[in-house]
């Protein structure tokens, strides 16, 4: 029965994704009329314009450029042509740089929150008025401060990544179950050993729900950090096929987006699954 | 192609008859060019010094005049050694600094600076240049103050706007060539074809790339010309010019007057016409620049004079019509404008498609002339001051012969045999008004409409 419903709910979705692609190759094909052209005239003006072709691209189209960005992922053509592969490993490197600063600093400061009652209260205002702020709204600020546009991605990558894991690693570490604290004091054990032996086994599902939080928003963030600031990684790519109007490239970019985003995910479900504890 | 010989009392050094003032007719002046060689290295000098003491156009030929030609040369050497000054000149030296970064915006304006990349232009002067694609003004300002760029594609405005501190904190910075002049155009969207006249054009929402362009305050020029107020009764704000398209086909804006290939991308995708180019509000007008701070000008002085020599000598190379084609297809692709091939052809060529389905030609569509006139600055500072960008009052000479190095560009110019013109003031006539660069205040109390009070 329970491979039936896979098998069930694969047969749906593989039935949903070719509605999906027939609407859209249905939506998107064949030309509007002619359009009446002096030959010279028409020769200077795009397809769009002479034919009424859609502006946007067919599955096929798309298709295809995703097979071409398959075949030579690492092509390298000068500072600003570089391939899919390289782009993403660009963005893969700023997202991972930022978010490890901020599981070094939300994971202690988290702890603190969560063991002092004191700090908690004293610290919340803080906490309260700098979460709710978008990332992107560092980046001015940022670009003047640090002085180097590099950096300044990392940093809002930081920045909006650091929340999520702070807010739960401080309830995470507030909600560890009082007995096993007082087990811990019964068996005088130092607040160091206690915070490593009991409190971070018992709060890490928490934790890590925090950080697979964070990578996903981290994700989100860095392609519009790199089309605001560009030079290299997807979101470069993005801006850039933009710029020409090129759809089918940011349709296939978008496309990668989500896979790398998804296989962020999955790595952090992992992780998650591995410290996972049945009460 | 020289300045022509200085100690000339007959002589007159500002511009007649041919493109340096110097000979009757331009045949003669070509002919002197191509007879040209160290002797011209040493009128460059001379001409220089004599310039410096003589600053009164009257007052060299009287004295020359009265002493004669060798004499003055002799008196003139006794105090400064015009010998070693023409060594000094000669001797490139070697760059201080090779590899360098020159940020760009992807448009058809910064042609000189792209196109010497995969060109060789830059290699040529002993240079190894990264051109980075930049995604707006204002990060592209950003990175250069950063020392992230040693070196940037602008717009003509910015570097004085960043020298005034108008939009950033000011720091001393300099423009030593402006890359295009022409090349712009107001394009509006299809559903206006009717509405020619900008009477009709109350309401709308016009798109310009920064607040500090050419593009702002030619738009606003021309729209209250046309007795629209700019600041009531359009909107206009800035959007990236790669981004005006995709606005302009989503109804967002209804038209803008944008940097090309944006005019003609939106003609080519069947969104937009062009209205008018810019060349028909100001012909020659300046638009974009190549501009560096003043640190790197001071710092690395050789770095400085072969990266400008390479773009003076590219955008010579681009002001050759015969040219055009071959520069289209060098700098559209991807690592570039990104941009159809055709499209750029036909900004850089002058033969295109204006959406209304005609085909026009107008070959200096966009042109390209390195020297930065300081008329042009005091002309932009003008209508900073019109439209309430800069407040107080302005010593419009003394910071457009700061920050528009025009003595350094005409000396690079003649080193890669070019024409700089004998003067760096000219006046010139917007829409049929004329500007005297001599008069700014009266000049921005004569408009109608303005901020300024």
């Amino acid at each position: 029965m329970r491979i039936g419903l896979t098998l069930r709910a694969g047969l749906v979705s593989l039935l949903l994704f070719g509605l999906f692609v027939g609407a859209w190759h249905i939506g998107t094909a064949g030309t509007g009329p002619a359009v009446k052209m002096d030959p010279e005239y028409a020769k200077l003006m795009g397809a769009t314009a002479t034919q009424g072709k859609s502006a946007m691209p067919g599955p096929a189209e798309v298709g295809a450029r995703i097979w071409q960005h398959l075949k030579d992922p690492f092509y390298d053509r000068g500072t600003n042509d570089k391939g899919l592969g390289i782009q993403l490993a660009y963005s893969i490197a700023r997202v991972l740089a930022g978010y490890l600063i901020a599981v070094a600093v939300a994971i202690p400061i988290g702890f603190l929150i969560g063991m002092s009652p004191l700090m908690s209260r004293a610290l919340d205002p803080f906490i309260q008025i700098l979460k709710p702020i978008s990332p992107l709204a560092w980046m001015p600020l940022a670009l003047y401060t640090i002085r180097d546009s590099g950096i300044s991605a990392i940093f809002v990558i930081f920045i909006c990544s650091v929340w999520p894991m702070l807010i739960n690693t401080a309830f995470g570490v507030a909600s560890v179950r009082r007995e096993w604290l007082n087990v811990a004091k019964t068996l005088e054990m130092s607040p160091g050993r206690t915070a490593w032996r009991v409190i971070l086994p018992a709060a890490a599902p928490t934790i890590l729900t925090g950080m697979r939080i964070s990578i996903g928003i981290a994700w989100l963030v860095i392609v519009a950090a790199e089309m605001l600031v560009g030079g290299t990684g997807i979101g470069y790519f993005v801006w850039n096929e933009w710029n020409n109007l090129s759809i089918t490239n940011v349709i296939t970019a978008i496309l990668f987006i989500g896979v790398v985003g998804m296989a962020l995910d999955q790595l952090m479900a992992r992780l998650q699954h591995m410290v996972a504890y049945a009460d | 192609m020289t300045f022509d010989d200085p100690l000339d009392a007959e002589r007159s050094l500002p511009a007649r008859g041919c493109a340096c003032g110097g000979h009757a007719t331009q045949a003669d002046h070509d002919r002197a060019v191509a007879a040209s060689g160290d002797e011209r290295l040493a009128r460059i000098v001379q001409s220089a010094v004599v310039r410096a003491l003589f600053p009164e156009e009257r007052s060299r030929r009287a004295f020359l005049r009265a002493v004669g030609a060798s004499t003055a040369l002799a008196v003139i050497a006794q105090a400064f050694p015009l010998g070693m000054a023409t060594e000094v000149f000669a001797q490139a030296a070697a760059p201080e600094k090779k590899d360098l970064k020159v940020g760009f915006i992807p448009i058809t304006c910064a042609t000189p600076i792209i196109m010497a990349h995969p060109m060789g232009f830059y290699s040529k002067h002993g240079l190894n240049v990264e051109v980075v694609k930049t995604a707006g003004w204002a990060v592209i300002r950003d990175k250069t103050l950063n020392k992230e760029y040693d070196a940037a594609h602008m717009l003509s405005p910015m570097p004085l706007a960043i020298t005034l501190g108008a939009g950033s904190n000011p720091i001393p910075y300099t423009m030593p060539a402006v890359e295009n002049i022409n090349g712009q155009a107001i394009t509006l969207a299809v559903k206006h074809k009717d509405k020619r006249d900008p009477k009709r054009w109350k309401g709308f929402k016009f798109a310009v790339p920064f607040d500090y362009s050419m593009h702002n305050y030619l738009l606003r020029y021309y729209v209250a010309e046309h007795g629209i107020d700019p600041d009531t009764d359009i909107q206009i704000r800035a959007i990236p010019p790669p981004e005006m398209v995709a606005n302009l086909r989503a109804d967002n804006i209804d038209g803008f007057l944008a940097p090309d290939p944006v005019n003609q991308r939106a003609v080519y995708d069947g969104v937009g016409f062009i209205h008018v180019l810019s060349k028909e509000i100001w012909d020659r007008h300046p638009c974009c620049a190549f501009a560096a701070s003043k640190a790197f000008v001071t710092q690395m002085p050789n770095t400085y004079a072969a990266l400008l020599k390479s773009i003076i000598d590219a955008t010579a190379f681009a002001s050759k019509p015969e040219n055009r084609k071959q520069i289209a297809e060098a700098i559209a692709p991807a690592n570039y404008l990104n941009q159809p091939v055709t499209v750029v052809e036909q900004v850089l060529t002058g033969t295109f498609a204006d959406g209304l389905g005609n085909v026009r030609t107008v070959p200096d569509r966009i042109d390209f002339d390195p020297f930065p006139w300081h008329s042009f600055a005091v002309w932009i500072m003008t209508q900073m001051k019109r439209w309430g960008q800069i407040k107080g009052d302005v010593d419009y000479a003394k910071i457009a012969r700061e920050v528009y190095l025009a003595t350094d560009t005409a000396r690079l110019m003649t080193e890669v045999g070019l024409t700089p013109p004998a003067a760096t003031s000219k006046s010139f006539v917007v829409m049929g008004k004329t500007f005297d660069p001599a008069k700014p205040e009266d000049y921005v109390r004569s408009f109608a409409i303005k901020r300024a009070a």
